[in-house]
């Protein structure tokens, strides 16, 4: 395990909210997040993380217009782990993301 | 990358709870607003939902959302919900606010509610200085209605109503609210920013949590405009619509702090209590000492009583005064009443009359159109009303003769020269008087200490008030007379 190589931040998207609106991916800095190729359930290209890179910055959770497509996670301090933290892979973070 | 690679992350922006878990206006999409793909009302919305987080505010915030496509915002946000009618946001606003000081109160309103139809309310809300928040989305259109021009409305802006522009000949120039509303001495912040980009959408964020924050600091009226996009009416994707409000909307509207007063501001002094429900008899003056020396205010009214008396003359005659007696004199009396004047444009020499109504049950309506008294105080009156009286119900009429035409076999009349028998008394004017005193007698309805208690609030000059009692009494009389000599006769 290489913690020196994880990224900083990490992006969830809820497809089923996400309306595809396509400005998260004009504002996000590092340009980590892309449209989907499929439609979800609803007929909208969905935002999609890249997988790798973003800092935790929180700017596309700001510009989203919908109340919790977008959630937004920051790496806490190596092993200082308690309470709120979630653990997940981050392939864990894929399908969420394009579903 | 590999999956063993596991890293602990800590949600640091989710969904805030200000909103509500899912919404339940459709059966479908209820994790979905309703709010276009790109539209300035959810990030707006989100903005304030968080800062109702961060002050931990949810349970004592109440909005107030308007009319245009935020009309649902009650359906989002998990606080205190009142939906105003048209441009009234901010009226209704001062209104929660004041009855309920505690409450921490936001106006959300677009700008055809708060700068078309509201614009009155807006303004008055600010000049008073009310300590609310009010968030004010001015996406230069309305949008729900689909696109008619606003009072925000660009020069140039096509709309559906400016097809070929707004042109400031036809339509005035584009209303500038904030610096507007900045002209004023009592509001606390006002400052207009963008969702141009992310450097004005985090400007944005901040200038709303302020707004909240100076509510939770009890400080005063606040007011955030935000150009907001609409992606759909604008006929723009949602990156053109962001790149449109910061080149050409910001242009017409330059962002920036406009009024900011909470460097040094003290909370608001809370307004002074209302006074109590009892205390206020004696601040309109009608409280029992200031009138009780005659009142029967505590009396039970005597009789059932259901008055619908129509009073009409010349102006001049006291037609409306003879009304406002006996109006009183029902109220003290401990009646529902109610006094409806009715006259035309004309200033002098017009006719004029009067609807009362007495009763104990309460008035439905104080317009009289088939009166059971009818007081005509001259011949025009009479011939315009006379078909209304209800049959049964009574004439009392200003002349000994009276018009043929308006003999009616199931109608009672009195027709007596009141105007001369009130010379006779000392004062012509006073036939209003006696003509009431007959009507009273008729009615047998009210004390004559309420009689009293009425003319005595009414009549301030002694020498008319005492020539009043008297022609009063001789009404009465008359109408006893009357009925003698019916007997007699009969
Ligand atoms: C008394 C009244 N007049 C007119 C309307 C029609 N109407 C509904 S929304 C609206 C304008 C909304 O525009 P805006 O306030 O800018 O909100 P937006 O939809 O752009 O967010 C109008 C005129 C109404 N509902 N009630
Ligand atoms: S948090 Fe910042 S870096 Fe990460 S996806 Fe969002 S905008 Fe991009
Ligand atoms: S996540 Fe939000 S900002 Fe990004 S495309 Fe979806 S709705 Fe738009
Ligand atoms: S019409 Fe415009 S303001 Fe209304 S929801 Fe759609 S984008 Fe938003």
């Amino acid at each position: 395990m290489n913690a020196e190589k994880r990224d900083r931040g990490l992006l969830r998207v809820d497809g089923n909210e996400c309306k595809g609106c396509g400005l998260c991916v004009e504002a996000c800095p590092p340009k980590v997040i892309a449209m989907s190729e499929r439609l979800n359930h609803y007929g909208y290209r969905t935002a999609t993380y890249a997988g790798a890179g973003c800092t935790g910055c929180g700017i596309c959770f700001m510009v989203c217009p919908e109340p919790g497509a977008i959630t937004v996670l920051r790496a806490m301090a190596q092993r200082s782990a308690a309470g709120s933290g979630v653990t997940m892979g981050t392939e864990g973070a894929m399908p969420c993301a394009s579903n | 990358m590999s999956s063993e690679l596991i890293s602990e992350y800590e949600v640091i922006h989710a969904k805030p709870k200000a909103f509500y878990e899912t919404y339940e206006r459709k059966d479908e999409l209820q994790h979905q607003t309703h709010y276009c793909p790109g539209c300035g009302h959810g990030t707006i919305h989100k903005m304030l939902a968080q800062a109702m987080d961060e002050f931990g505010i949810k349970d004592r915030t109440i909005l107030i959302s308007p009319v245009g496509c935020s009309v649902f915002a009650y359906y989002y946000f998990d606080v205190g919900n009142v939906q105003a009618a048209h441009g009234r946001a901010s009226a209704v606003a001062t209104a929660v606010k004041r009855s309920r000081p505690e409450s921490i109160v936001i106006s959300y309103q677009g700008d055809g509610d708060l700068a078309a139809i509201g614009s009155a309310e807006i303004l008055h809300a600010a000049n008073r200085g009310e300590p609310i928040a009010v968030i004010f989305v001015n996406n230069a259109i309305y949008s729900m209605t689909g696109g008619q021009f606003a009072p925000t409305t660009l020069i140039g802006q096509k709309s559906t109503t400016t097809p070929s522009g707004r042109s400031a000949i036809h339509e005035g120039y584009p209303l500038h609210v904030s610096e507007l509303l900045a002209t004023l001495e009592a509001p606390m912040y006002i400052e207009r920013v963008g969702l141009g980009d992310n450097r004005q959408i985090a400007q944005a964020s901040r200038a709303i949590r302020r707004a909240v924050e100076n509510q939770v600091r009890g400080l005063g009226f606040s007011f955030i405009e935000v150009l907001s996009p609409c992606p759909t009416i604008w006929r723009l994707s949602p990156v053109e619509s962001q790149r449109w409000v910061r080149e050409v909307m910001e242009k017409t509207y330059p962002l920036g702090v406009f009024r900011d007063r909470t460097k040094d501001a003290q909370p608001r002094p809370t307004p002074q209590e209302p006074p109590a429900l009892d205390a206020i008899p004696q601040i309109i003056g009608v409280a029992d000492a200031d009138v009780t020396e005659h009142s029967a205010i505590r009396h039970e009214p005597v009789t059932d009583v259901d008055l619908h008396v129509r009073v009409a003359g010349f102006g001049g005659q006291g037609v409306l005064l003879l009304g406002e007696v006996l109006a009183e004199a029902g109220l003290d009396a401990g009646l529902e009443v109610s006094w409806l004047p009715s006259y035309g444009p004309e200033m002098r020499s017009g006719t004029s009359n009067c609807h009362v109504r007495l009763s104990r049950e309460p008035i439905d309506s104080p317009l009289v159109t088939a009166p059971n008294v009818l007081v005509a105080m001259n011949e025009p009156s009479l011939k315009k009303f006379d078909k209304s009286v209800q049959a049964g119900g009574w004439v009392i009429y200003n002349g000994d003769a009276f018009p043929p035409e308006c003999v009616r076999k199931d109608v009672h009349v009195l027709a007596l020269p009141f105007t001369q028998i009130a010379d006779a008394l000392g004062d012509a004017r006073a036939a209003n008087m006696v003509m009431l005193g007959a009507l009273l007698e008729i009615a047998g309805a009210l004390p004559q200490t309420s009689v009293d208690a009425a003319l005595a609030r009414l009549v301030k000059n002694p020498r008319f008030f005492e020539l009043d009692e008297r022609a009063l009494a001789r009404g009465r009389e008359l109408y006893r007379e009357s009925v003698r000599e019916v007997c007699h006769a009969g």
